[in-house]
């Protein structure tokens, strides 16, 4: 504590000035990310919550809804995202070893896994509004079978929509992430001492993608 | 700071606007609707853009990382972030309010709010939904701030009751708070596409809208509280110079309140359809709410048992706010037991009851913090004797407004209406008097303590001869809030060594 040592360490250009040391800024930025995270959870149960709810109300509509969607395209576009998760891990771990350049292709790899994602999903948004079944005044779609069951389908695909939509945001909002980093990986900022952002973002891009893992099953695999 | 109290003074003048109208028995100052919007307005402004940010984001964000020892908050941009979700949010209030109002209750129960209010739910929604971000952001930042940012020496159970108590509501506001934005979220897709989430008429369950909005409001109710006990157990260490009594039962309370204020929601819709069984249970796990918040009260009065209390105005405010949250605490055992609650449902006697939390306890807390924290942040000392007459106005003016609701809610008014039965008027009237003079009471500190910015006393570090790390560095304080990091040795509220140090017995 004295003050000469103060003065001979050396100052890390990315240490905070309220913070003692680089772990304790490191333990703090994950904490928070993990608390975030927390509340992530937390908003995504209440749309699960009340998905529930109506899965039981609503027991075969939301079967006949789940067969509007694609599995096929569903199961590619996860393992899209999985290989994303991949080459973000793996980008954190470069950071951490100090290897600018392949950080940077991990990072841009996984920029491009998900824009794969999102332009997929798209395209099944595009399919679905196409059939009009966009809930609302666009939802013209009449279950000709089983006509009772119009009603209940709408809900699904207000959930649907709701859900992925949900999802797709928090996507964009980590490509957005995305770049930052790339940009700082490239700049050289990241080494075996500071690597915090590198590993929160990682944090946040595979709590995404778990909630896909949940997602999926859900609304397309009711067979 | 300033921006949560001109709050607090738009949602006053809705309270003021709706006293008035209710000084006689017809509608005759505003029309039926206009009350609608009154009493909605007053209930969003106050709640979400007044009580809940109040004590945390005023004084937890400048005393909280003083407590801890540390130079600042974890993330000072976080910080700042949600003070400009709070402004952005707020200004969504503000243009409701200029441009028409909203009249479908603080609650945005559906399906009113969603097919057939004409009002301007979506953007209230939406500035409620920005202000929640806000809190949430707090919360994170004072939990990692509590966890990786304390002293050396400053263990969990050194801590002033303030951080735990902090500690416990920012635990709540992380883990409610996106329950309620999922939900309004929810509400705002229901009501631009018109689709049927919890609408009947369209295959919906507005049942569950209710869950899913208690689910987070009523442990807002503790996000409310919570820091007002905070403050409390703080001011009643300083004033009568003793150690807290049960400092472990207090600081574990704020966590049992905070637990156990997230299994109570459906106490608020025991007549709304829910199965008997499960209002019966939720009746029960409300009364337990009662236990750790009843140890709380206890434990400060056996603090100021055989001490020298000393009548500062901090302190006047704590005894009021201990007298007022005692009755809003036991006339809310009288709402969770069923038989009661399904008689006095919507009556004014829950406003009464829920007046008395949130006024006579949370409102009381933060006049008492921002009266026993003024010379810290300031540099200057408010003057005493006025700040005494508004304690003394705001206790008098705020029985004097309420107490009269118990009694009229209990024979039968109901709430929500802007015109009532002739013979409830002279209770009436009794209650509007008290709201003059509670505005009086409210209206002074106001004055004073910009006047005291200017030529109030100058404060030294330590005015109270308090213990505790924020009255260790000068006041104000420096950049860092200390010139070097503290070293902490001592127990919390450590009184009897401190006087020994001090070698004083008797405080000024």
């Amino acid at each position: 504590m004295s003050d000469v040592a103060l003065h001979t360490e050396e100052h890390h250009p990315f240490l905070q000035h309220h913070f003692e040391d680089l772990g304790q800024q490191h333990e703090a930025s994950t904490l928070g990310m993990w608390m975030f995270l927390a509340t992530e959870i937390l908003f995504f149960g209440g749309i699960f919550c009340a998905y529930t709810i109506y899965r039981i109300m609503y027991y075969e509509a939301f079967r006949a809804g789940a067969h509007h969607q694609n599995w096929k395209i569903g199961t590619a576009n996860t393992a899209v995202l999985i290989g994303s998760s991949l080459t973000m891990a793996l980008a954190v771990w470069a950071a951490q070893m100090s290897r600018r350049n392949l950080t940077v292709v991990m990072l841009i790899l996984t920029l491009i896994l998900g824009g794969v994602f999102i332009g997929v999903k798209a395209y099944e948004y595009s399919q679905h509004i196409h059939e009009g079944l966009f809930p609302g005044r666009l939802f013209t779609y009449v279950d000709e079978e089983h006509p009772e069951l119009t009603k209940g389908v709408e809900m699904f695909m207000t959930f649907y929509f709701g859900m992925t939509g949900l999802h797709a945001l928090h996507m964009v909002i980590g490509a957005g992430l995305l770049i930052w980093m790339i940009f700082r990986a490239r700049r050289g900022d990241f080494g075996p001492e500071y690597y915090s952002p590198v590993e929160i973002m990682g944090l946040y891009w595979h709590f995404v993608d778990i909630v896909w893992i949940f997602l999926f099953p859900l609304l397309y695999l009711l067979h | 700071m300033l921006s949560v109290t001109a709050m607090f003074f738009v949602g006053g003048i809705f309270a003021f606007l709706m006293r008035l109208e209710l000084l006689t028995p017809e509608g005759d100052l505003f029309t039926s609707d206009t009350y609608n919007k009154l009493f909605t307005l007053h209930g969003i402004v106050m709640i979400f853009f007044f009580l809940i940010p109040s004590i945390p984001a005023t004084l937890g964000n400048f005393i909280l990382p003083i407590m801890l020892g540390a130079k600042d908050l974890a993330f000072p941009k976080i910080n700042l972030l949600s003070w400009y979700l709070y402004m952005i949010g707020a200004t969504f209030g503000i243009y409701v309010i200029v441009t028409g109002g909203v009249d479908t209750g603080w609650t945005f129960y559906t399906p009113f709010s969603t097919q057939y209010s004409n009002t301007h739910v979506f953007a209230t929604t939406l500035g409620a939904f920005i202000v929640g971000f806000s809190s949430i952001l707090t919360g994170l930042n004072f939990i990692v701030t509590t966890h990786r940012m304390r002293a050396p020496g400053l263990t969990w159970f050194r801590l002033p009751l303030f951080v735990w108590a902090i500690y416990a509501t920012s635990m709540v506001m992380l883990l409610a708070t996106p329950v309620l934005a999922i939900t309004l979220v929810l509400l705002m897709i229901e009501r631009v596409l018109h689709v049927g989430i919890f609408d009947p008429s369209l295959g919906g369950d507005p049942l569950l809208y209710q869950h899913l909005f208690w689910f987070y409001s009523h442990p807002a109710v503790y996000i409310m509280i919570l820091p007002g006990m905070a403050v409390v157990s703080e001011v009643v260490a300083a004033f009568t110079r003793k150690k807290i009594f049960g400092y472990k039962f207090v600081a574990f309370s704020s966590l049992a309140i905070a637990f156990l204020g997230f299994l109570v929601w459906a106490h608020h819709m025991f007549v709304a359809g829910i199965s008997v069984y499960a209002a019966m249970v939720f009746s029960f796990l409300t009364m337990l709410v009662a236990v750790p918040s009843a140890i709380k009260v206890f434990n400060w009065t056996a603090t100021m048992y055989k001490a020298s209390v000393s009548w500062q105005t901090p302190m006047l405010y704590v005894l009021g706010f201990i007298g007022l949250f005692t009755i809003g605490g036991v006339t809310g055992l009288f709402l969770g037991a069923l038989g009661i609650d399904v008689h006095v449902t919507d009556s004014y006697f829950v406003v009464a009851h829920f007046h008395y939390i949130m006024v006579g306890g949370a409102v009381m807390a933060y006049l008492a913090g921002i009266h026993y924290w003024w010379p810290k942040i300031t540099g200057r000392m408010y003057p005493e004797w006025w700040g005494r007459l508004a304690a003394l106005l705001v206790f008098v003016g705020f029985n004097l407004t309420f107490f009269p609701q118990f009694i009229v809610g209990y024979v039968g008014m109901p709430r929500r209406y802007h015109a009532y039965a002739p013979e409830f008027q002279v209770l009436n009237v009794l209650s509007t008097a008290g709201a003059t003079i509670l505005a009086v009471g409210y209206v002074l500190p106001m004055i004073y303590l910009i006047w005291s910015l200017g030529w109030g006393r100058k404060a030294g570090p330590n005015p109270w001869g308090a213990v505790g790390l924020e009255w260790a560095t000068s006041s104000p304080p420096p950049k860092d809030n200390f010139l070097e990091t503290p070293v902490v040795k001592w127990e919390a509220y450590d009184y009897p060594a401190f006087l020994k140090a001090m070698g004083e017995t008797q405080h000024v």
